[in-house]
């Protein structure tokens, strides 16, 4: 159910990447994006019998439901999140924006229980609830007391298959989501641009719709498609089921069978096929000018490979290339452009690998003082072809792969951190063994694999630039005095944000 | 983001505490270094890390008249060069060490945090002890980060909601510190000196004006040596300038008007503060009229009922020198005067007749089963909490004491102080587009 408390996992924020938490945001993001393994998190000796129980531990039901358990003993509380293996990019043409809204129609009332009465139950305990929709997923979930985990799963579990929708519900909630769409796109001038950069890297994948979905697409989604999604994609072999948190794996066991264990295969939703991306030809410019931009920026982006579609090591090269680029205030772009030749105010870089089909890449920047728009991008330009020419140092790239191993140590430290990174990983078809493996292929990437994967994906003629500029007019790239920093509300985010 | 009031003080965080499931959860010891600095200690091997947070007691209210921005900037500062290391030979240590260290101002604190591997403890602990004892603010990092704060500014500076808070701010605080931007302005900015970087330091960053919260892989006897290398040498006493209360002034509406689909509104009533006797019944009120749930009357009769908006919440936030409750929510520009008169109407009901039993006893039962969830998810996390129950001087047993605090609250106090907030006029902040 949407907040405007939880901010998705993936909207990072540029301005952290600025100056004064950095180092912090940073660690949290790395987390985020890669994948994190059980094994470096076991404790030392002195706590063995502790180790032994921390493992982590995966079953599947008979109804096809697989169930991942994440032991955390450190303090009274468990998450329990649903992840259904289904997001905006399944949805039916001219149907965008349904798999959020479905999310939302999901806490209203079931055969059983009337509206609010699950959340009411969350609330009574101090549990907090919340579900959220990506292009590949849509996940639920409730952090609270182990003692009530079995009321969480018993409500969940009903809502898998006994869900009722009136027109007069899916009407009021519909004026919900379209102010969601107001709040996070309409009002926002880099969110409109978000959004069409997006329609436009992808030319063909469903990617290119945005989560909320488009608004005229929106107004007309009624209850039959509402069903009709929930009828073809909620049942227990279509989803995954991550406990993390302060109970064993033999209590889960037993509450899984009690609960979901009851709920039939209702669908057999089949592999997930969705049109692909042609061969891309172009360099396309998307420019969006509005008077409340003060301050020019920039973003390129390049479709890339996923960790669900690369060749081996690709992806974990794709990682190592974007944080050694600009993935922390010691990154090439930070340190060439802020630093050295003072031309930026900001200057990053960013690699989605989470997406079923394909990932994306991306490069930002904007000016500050006397430099242009245009000196900002031309020094981004020239990172970029340093590396395909002349590829990366082995110590820069030792320097980035200890930050990512660092961060897999640090992920095991959240509880919902670790029940994210499995459930969005295990959503697009990974596996347990994928992620725990991960650290040992991030060790196995050599300097040369990182220029091979700069040299063959960030193409300039298949990239896609991105403008947001203070007035009307093409880019005139003249920035006079108004640069970009940390503190401004119009950042340009690479990534597509998950919609809560 | 109107600051202060809008910015998450270390006392608005403190409000989510409940104890009962939280009492056995976390044993906090108290830790004197030998030269005398004291820390919380919750040990942990679960992970082997070690989180720190730390806060001076300052912040961006000592921030002196026509230097706005002053502490804000020093907190970009620390990671630039201290001792005799430069800014990049810091950073490159920090980084090999794979210690992350960051800090940030709000009005009343300036606050660390350091996160590092239980291995690299020493590595790591060396380099913050330079920062936090001898930073250098050397020339070129504070220029380049001034810029990059200005270039900031100056690019929110046609953002209408950040115009529109600008202006509430300056509205409700009038000559109060409060009223300043905490990052400043360009013309502050220019102002700046490393003579003020330095001078802010050494009356800031004292002993008797810090307060730590350590989590993770470290025992009492390593913290007690940690302690003293950070922050043992520096000065015994601060020399901090008073800060009057503030004078919120309610009753007016600022009106920002931009032609957006969406209309932003915020309300402003009278507050209470943490150390206040009716702090928790005011709690308990503002939860059950627009608490972070969604079973609030202002989330069930605005959202759920007439789907008029995706987020309407109040919150009720206590910084060291003003308090405020305050609601904010967004929606359609057509139906925005709807949308305000409903919740000028909530409001009114809860300060006529206040809550009922039953949303009473709920909303206990809520405030006793959070603290958990939503302090104790993380190392991070909890250290955060160590420092703000010693921010405002809570005690260390206070975990324990919360549930019997909440328990204690009597109908009819909440409805005193439902009364005694919600019948002023509130001050009003709406964003969008113009009303005919």
């Amino acid at each position: 159910m949407p907040t405007s408390f939880l901010r998705s996992i993936v909207s990072i924020s540029l301005a952290a990447l600025l100056s004064t938490i950095a180092p912090v945001a940073i660690g949290a993001a790395n987390a985020d994006t890669a994948p994190a393994p059980q094994a470096v998190a076991e404790p030392p000796a002195a706590t063995k019998t502790d180790a032994d129980n921390n493992e982590i531990t995966s079953f599947t039901l008979g109804n096809g439901l697989e169930v991942v358990m994440i032991p955390d003993h450190r303090a009274p509380v468990v998450t329990h999140m649903i992840w259904y293996h289904v997001g905006s990019a399944d949805e039916l043409p001219g149907k965008s924006g349904i798999a959020h809204f479905l999310e939302h129609l999901m806490f209203k009332a079931t055969k059983n229980y009337p509206a609010g009465e699950f959340g009411r139950k969350v609330a009574e305990i101090g549990g907090q609830e919340n579900a959220f929709t990506s292009n590949d997923y849509t996940a639920y979930y409730q952090q609270l007391a182990p003692q009530a985990l079995e009321m969480a799963m018993t409500y969940e579990a009903d809502r898998m298959e006994n869900l009722v929708l009136t027109d007069e519900v899916v009407a009021t909630e519909r004026q919900v989501i379209l102010e969601e769409r107001r709040s996070r796109v309409d009002n926002s001038p880099s969110g409109l641009l978000a959004e069409e950069v997006n329609a436009t890297l992808y030319q063909n994948h469903p990617y290119r719709l945005p989560v909320i979905g488009w608004l005229h697409e929106m107004e007309k989604l009624g209850l039959d498609d509402a069903l009709a999604f929930y009828e073809k994609y909620y049942t227990p072999n279509n989803a995954t089921l991550v406990i993390s948190g302060d109970v064993t794996a033999d209590l889960v066991k037993t509450l899984a069978e009690k609960t979901y264990g009851k709920v039939p295969r209702r669908a057999e939703p089949g592999k997930r096929e969705r049109p692909q991306e042609p061969e891309q030809n172009t360099k396309r410019i998307v420019s969006l000018a509005d008077p409340r931009v003060s301050r020019p920026s920039f973003q390129k982006r390049w479709v890339a490979p996923s960790y669900a579609n690369a060749r081996p090591g690709e992806a974990e090269a794709l990682d190592l290339l974007s944080e050694i680029l600009g993935g922390s205030p010691r990154g090439r772009l930070y340190q060439t452009l802020v630093v050295s030749e003072g031309v930026a105010a900001a200057a990053g870089a960013f690699f989605d690998g989470n997406g079923l089909d394909s990932g994306s890449f991306a490069l930002h920047g904007s000016p500050r003082g006397e430099a242009s728009l245009e000196d900002v991008e031309r020094g981004v330009d020239a990172q970029v072809e340093n590396i395909i020419k002349n590829g990366v140092t082995q110590e820069e790239l030792d320097a980035a792969r200890n930050r990512f191993l660092k961060s897999i140590i640090f992920a095991r430290d959240s509880q919902t951190g670790m029940a994210r990174i499995y459930g969005s990983t295990l959503s697009v078809g990974q596996t347990i063994k994928d992620i725990q493996e991960w650290p040992d292929r991030i060790k196995a990437v050599k300097k040369e694999d990182i220029q091979e994967v700069a040299r063959r994906y960030l193409v300039d003629g298949r990239s896609v630039t991105a403008y947001l500029m203070p007035e009307a007019g093409a880019p005139d790239k003249k920035a006079k005095d108004q640069g970009g920093g940390g503190a401004g509300p119009s950042e340009v985010l690479p990534a597509e944000g998950t919609v809560q | 983001m109107i600051r202060p009031l809008f910015q998450r003080s270390i006392a608005a965080l403190l409000i989510l505490f409940a104890t009962i499931v939280a009492s056995h959860a976390v044993e906090i010891k108290e830790v004197v270094s030998p030269k005398g600095v004291r820390a919380w200690l919750v040990q942990d091997d679960f992970v082997p890390l070690i989180s720190m947070r730390f806060a001076f007691k300052g912040g961006a209210a000592q921030d002196p008249a026509g230097k706005a921005g002053l502490a804000n900037l020093m907190t970009s500062l620390f990671d630039e060069g201290a001792g005799d290391l430069d800014s990049e030979t810091f950073q490159v240590k920090l980084d090999e060490a794979g210690g992350e260290m960051g800090f940030t101002a709000d009005m009343d604190n300036l606050m660390g945090s350091v996160r590092m591997l239980a291995e690299k403890r020493d590595q790591v602990t060396d380099l913050v002890a330079m920062a936090v004892q001898r930073p250098r603010f050397d020339q070129a990092p504070i220029d380049r980060m001034r810029q990059q704060i200005v270039a900031g500014i100056k690019g929110a500076e046609r953002d209408p909601e950040t115009i529109a808070e600008r202006k509430f701010t300056e509205a409700l605080y009038g000559a109060h510190p409060y009223a300043r931007p905490v990052y400043g302005t360009p013309e502050s900015l220019a102002g700046i000196s490393k003579a003020d970087l330095s001078g802010l330091h050494r009356r800031m960053f004292a002993r008797d004006n810090l307060v730590i919260g350590v989590v993770g892989a470290i025992s009492p006897e390593e913290l007690s040596v940690l302690l003293d290398k950070v922050f043992g040498d520096l000065p015994e006493k601060a020399e901090l300038a008073p800060v009057d209360a503030a004078r919120t002034a309610l009753g007016e509406t600022t009106r920002v008007d931009y032609p957006l689909p969406q209309t932003t509104i915020s309300l402003v009533y009278p507050g209470t503060r943490r150390d206040a006797p009716d702090f928790f019944a005011s709690y308990i009120m503002n939860h059950i009229l627009g608490g972070g749930t969604f079973t609030s009357r202002l989330t069930n009769e605005v959202r759920e009922k007439r789907g008029l908006a995706y987020s309407v919440s109040s919150g009720l936030q206590s910084s060291d020198h003003a308090a405020a409750l305050i609601i904010s929510t967004a929606t359609r520009s057509d139906r925005a005067e709807e949308t305000l008169q409903l919740i000028k109407d909530e409001v009114a009901r809860m300060a006529k007749d206040g809550p009922t039993t039953e949303e009473l006893a709920e909303a206990k039962k809520y405030l006793a089963g959070s603290f958990a969830v939503t302090n104790l998810d993380s190392s991070s996390a909890v250290a955060n909490t160590l420092v703000m129950m010693q921010d405002e001087k809570l005690g260390i047993d206070y975990i324990d004491k919360r549930a019997g605090l909440i328990d204690a609250v009597t109908l009819d106090e909440v409805k005193a102080v439902a009364g005694k907030l919600l019948t002023t006029d509130p001050a009003i902040l709406i964003v969008g587009q113009p009303q005919t």
